[in-house]
């Protein structure tokens, strides 16, 4: 008799936990929906001298970044008091991730991660006045409608690349131009492409679509309607067995396996392409935009709403566009800065020019990451296919 | 020996290979710390110590050993609390559920660390993160403890059950009260077996990396800093040298646990005795 | 003349021994206290996370921010069921599971056999040591190695180019082959336990009643070394189920834990509603460890 009450107080326990557990999560969970358009963020300090103030005291700034980009780390630390912590994302989706978790005070998003930051809340809109180097930025910049709501910049532009096509020259002819040699060419390489393991990788094949099959009549990448999708993904389902490795932000990986000769052709942020080429023996390859055009991204520093050190991490976004880190992450990584007078400051006096940037005509055919959503911005209506769509087809591609 | 000639033979053979499967990768990981350059080429072409020198110097590799060793400390500390307890009543009690408990305190090894790691998180993110809980060293421990605790329990449970409650009794019909008979009966007998649990613990804890990703944040453990060392190309043999240093230090602890064990191992087995003894100690 | 010894009236129980004849009178109350703290960890802690993650799983998302929504749907199980790529990602993995506990088993049991039965006590300490010690060594460390050693220009194929042949390292071979190695010492050692448990006159009586040792090893070793095998089984089987790393830097194919851990930021409830297959298979597995005595042998 005692066995079954005690049974029954169990039941009843184990009851009252299931509903009051299920209380606490329909309560909470999911993001933080305040907009909000205001800069405040809680211990952020009213003026210059008082960030500089409370950053010392802050001490430390934990930063979510791509690969390479955080530079002369050691002069910010020696200067402003902030120890840099870096944790590198793989995609854009990882990114958001990991600022989610609230560990992170801010991140150096693409277009397809700063958008969408915007939208939930996660960043922050930014105050240029505490930011003396924001003047500085290139005008065609700013305020586009990846780094800005209604005018007011949520972030601090970083730089610019494209997504390379990069290929071992002892094996693939070194005057290839386009990228069929990943795509309907690449039979001499089969087992040994690199693809970069993400769901935005389909508006690459949407690149090639739109040079190849130009009846299909896909204009923005990453505005595909059914047909353009189906297309795109049936492509991509085409290339799969041919893949040699599909590298998941882990830049190490590629540039393993192209030393190795794993990897012979396929797709690459220009860090790898510096990497290799500086190595010692230096590796045969070259990176390219083929004439197709290609996708790439515009990075913009941005600030977690809720960052337990903003202080901080307002001064990092003013050092990552000073003159000096923009030359030296502008060598390091590949890429166009955003600050023209790094310029003169770069190894390379040439620099600048070779990344064109200031040459807004070459990146006409550089299509920046961006998230895709219904609303196709044409006449077409909201019949495009959604983030959620591109991820769900890239688990099917990838088997 | 009961065994014959020919089956030791085959079976030193076999043990050999084993042995070898084991060490082999090992000993790669031993040269390569050793390699001069930068990528893992094979075979190794120059050696040098230099990646020594640059691990010991950097900092961040010694915030990533102590982040470690502080959440292995308390997990192990965790699991060895929770374990005992919970090894206590389910072996010298009967009651309902009692299956149950066991099969709960296993699940938590069981399971995929990537579910226990995203239920955690998720857990983390959205009910603590309101109450103003964070990730830190805390989060880390409990994301480590809830699959350590099985390996104490485990091995405190087999040997209680090999030693029988009637000691424990017999103690406490001397007048011994409880505290004197788990400090003077219980302890002493499973002592050995919470070592080989707090070894194994700490163990799992400090190579623990994938609910650890979940669970500790922006902070970095080893393993962590492993892994986020490991995607850059630059730093690829400190890894190796650290690896290396973990592997060989790691002997000190193994080797005297080992020995206070005795010649029952760290298995916790009683040492072997006579045939008959043996066979009725068979039974669970 | 005799003394009578002055009786002296018992000391006032201090409160420490007032607890613990409670708890002897009381002996349910004293099993409470036990079971307190760890039924607590377990159930809040632990089982508590589970279920805000697996409540998850029936929420929606948005489909641009990818925010969880809470409404109430079936969309997440239905996906799993009906998408082909998850079944055969599902089927896959426990394929791999199951192939690396069986080349596990194989591995484990003669050098297990030799520790327990054969070697002196001094071998013995030495193998034990030996055997715990990869334990130490950083997994991801190993993977890496093994990332080299599969690799073109590896370990392997620089043996293998002699006898000119070739071995594709990064492959569901070269993985079945990391696995087998990551998961190795969690079959040795309780298959080491359970067979140091195995009576010494059972063999004696085999021998006596005319068995071989082949006869000896199938029906009296075997069978009571099973259940540790069993044990040992549990942890080669669940750690291949949902390990992530290994898979990305070996192969390109998609295991279940890979899957989840791609989609948890975009599709967090399908991610949750995935993780129920290895739950599931894993409970599963348990029942028919327990049943199979492999509890005790852990």
């Amino acid at each position: 008799m005692r066995g079954r009450k005690v049974r029954v107080a169990r039941w009843a326990a184990f009851g009252l936990l299931v509903a009051a557990l299920s209380v606490v999560a329909a309560g909470c969970g999911g993001g933080d929906d305040e907009g909000g358009a205001s800069t405040e963020i809680e211990g952020l300090g009213t003026s210059l001298e008082e960030i500089q103030t409370l950053a010392r005291d802050e001490g430390e700034v934990n930063i979510v970044q791509w690969a390479g980009y955080a530079t002369l780390v050691d002069e910010f630390t020696a200067a402003t008091g902030c120890k840099v912590n870096t944790k590198d994302g793989a995609t854009s989706d990882d990114m958001i991730s990991l600022i989610q978790t609230g560990a992170y005070d801010g991140v150096s998003a693409s277009g397809n991660a700063s958008v969408r930051l915007m939208t939930t809340g996660d960043a922050a809109p930014v105050n240029t006045d505490f930011i003396p180097n924001y003047a500085d930025v290139q005008e065609g910049i700013k305020n586009k409608d990846y780094n800005s709501l209604d005018g007011q910049p949520y972030g601090v532009p970083h730089g610019r690349g494209p997504n390379y096509l990069m290929f071992r020259t002892d094996v693939v002819p070194e005057a290839t131009d386009s990228w069929d040699v990943i795509w309907d060419k690449s039979g001499p390489y089969n087992g040994k492409l690199s693809i970069y393991d993400d769901s935005i990788f389909i508006a690459d094949a949407a690149v090639y679509l739109k040079a190849t099959q130009p009846d299909l009549g896909i204009e923005n990448p990453y505005e595909l309607d059914e047909e353009q999708f189906t297309a795109a993904v049936d492509l991509l389902k085409k290339q799969a067995p041919n893949v040699g490795e599909y590298w998941p932000g882990d830049v190490a990986k590629q540039i393993q396996s192209y030393t190795n000769g794993d990897s012979v052709a396929g797709t690459t942020w220009p860090y790898q392409y510096v990497q290799l080429t500086a190595a010692d023996p230096p590796v045969p390859v070259k990176a390219i935009k083929p004439k197709e055009g290609t996708t790439g991204w515009s990075d913009t520093w941005m600030v977690y709403s809720k960052a337990a050190n903003p202080n901080c991490m307002y001064l990092w976004m003013d050092h990552m566009i000073s003159p000096e880190a923009q030359a030296a992450v502008a060598e390091g990584f590949g890429e166009a800065p955003v600050n023209l007078k790094a310029c003169e400051l770069t190894k390379n006096a040439n620099h600048c020019a070779e990344y064109h940037a200031d040459d807004e005509s070459w990146w006409e055919d550089v299509y920046y990451w961006t998230t895709p959503v219904a609303d196709c911005g044409d006449d077409r209506g909201e019949v495009c296919k959604t983030q959620e769509d591109w991820e769900a087809a890239w688990t099917e591609i990838r088997g | 020996m009961v065994e014959s000639r020919v089956t030791r033979i085959l079976l030193r053979l076999g043990a050999g290979v084993t042995l070898a499967f084991i060490y082999v990768p090992l000993l790669i990981i031993g040269l390569y710390a050793f390699n001069r350059n930068v990528t893992q080429a094979w075979p190794i072409e120059n050696y040098s110590t230099r990646w020594f020198s640059v691990a010991f110097h950097d900092e961040k590799v010694r915030d990533a050993l102590k982040l470690s060793l502080l959440a292995a400390l308390g997990a192990t500390t965790v699991a060895l609390v929770l374990g005992t307890l919970a090894s206590m009543a389910v072996a010298r009690y009967r009651f309902f559920g009692r299956e149950v408990i066991t099969f709960a305190v296993i699940l938590p090894i069981a399971l995929p660390g990537i579910v226990t790691g995203l239920a955690l998180q998720a857990t983390i993110i959205d009910v603590l993160g309101p109450l103003g809980v964070s990730f830190g060293l805390t989060t880390i421990i409990v994301g480590h403890a809830t699959f350590c605790v099985v390996v104490v329990y485990n091995n405190v449970i087999a040997r209680m059950r090999r030693t029988g409650g009637s000691l424990d009794e017999a103690s406490a019909d001397l007048g011994a009260d409880n505290w004197q008979t788990f400090r003077y009966v219980m302890f002493p007998q499973m002592r050995t077996a919470l070592l080989a649990g707090a070894l194994l613990a700490f163990a799992l804890s400090f190579d623990e990396v994938i609910v650890t990703i979940f669970t500790s944040g922006a902070q970095q453990t080893l393993p962590i800093w492993i892994f986020a060392t490991l995607a850059r190309p630059a730093q690829l043999p400190i890894v190796n040298v650290v690896a290396l240093f973990v592997i060989v230090v790691s002997i000190i602890p193994v080797y005297f646990a080992q020995r206070l064990a005795g010649s029952s191992g760290l298995t916790g087995e009683r040492p072997k005795q006579g045939a008959i003894a043996a066979s009725i100690e068979a039974e669970p | 003349m005799t003394s009578v010894p002055v009786v002296e009236p018992p000391p006032r129980e201090s409160p420490g021994r007032r607890l613990s004849t409670f708890f002897f009178r009381h002996s349910r109350v004293r099993l409470g206290v036990l079971l307190a703290l760890p039924l607590a960890w377990l159930v809040v802690v632990y089982f508590g996370s589970l279920f805000v993650l697996l409540l998850s799983s029936f929420w929606d998302t948005d489909p641009f921010t990818a925010e969880v929504v809470h409404d109430f749907t079936f969309e997440n199980f239905r996906r799993i069921i009906e998408t082909p790529v998850f079944r055969d990602v599902a089927w896959r993995t426990i394929q791999m599971a199951a192939l690396v506990t069986v080349a596990d088993a194989v591995l484990a049991f003669p050098i297990a056999y030799y520790m327990a039965r054969v070697a002196s006590p001094r071998t013995r300490d030495i193998l034990v040591i030996a055997v715990l010690m990869p334990l130490w060594a950083n997994y991801l460390v190993k993977a890496y190695a093994w990332r080299t050693i599969l690799s073109e220009g590896g370990v392997i194929n620089w043996a293998l180019e002699p006898l000119g042949l070739h071995f594709d390292g990064y492959s569901t071979v070269g993985l079945w082959l990391v696995f087998t190695y990551l998961w190795l010492p969690f079959m040795i050692l309780p298959i080491y336990a359970g067979l140091e448990r195995v009576p010494t006159s059972f063999l004696e009586a085999s021998a006596d009643l005319g068995a071989r040792s082949l006869t000896t090893f199938a029906r009296v070793i075997l069978p009571l070394a099973f259940p540790a095998v069993v044990a040992g089984s549990i942890f080669t089987f669940s750690l291949t189920l949902g390990d992530y790393i290994a898979p990305g830097l070996i192969t390109n194919e998609q295991f279940i834990g890979t899957v989840i851990y791609n989609i948890r930021g975009e599709a967090l409830p399908t991610a949750a509603a995935y993780s129920m297959v290895p739950i599931v298979v894993v409970i599963t597995y348990l029942f028919v460890a327990r049943k199979l005595r492999a509890f005790e042998s852990l």
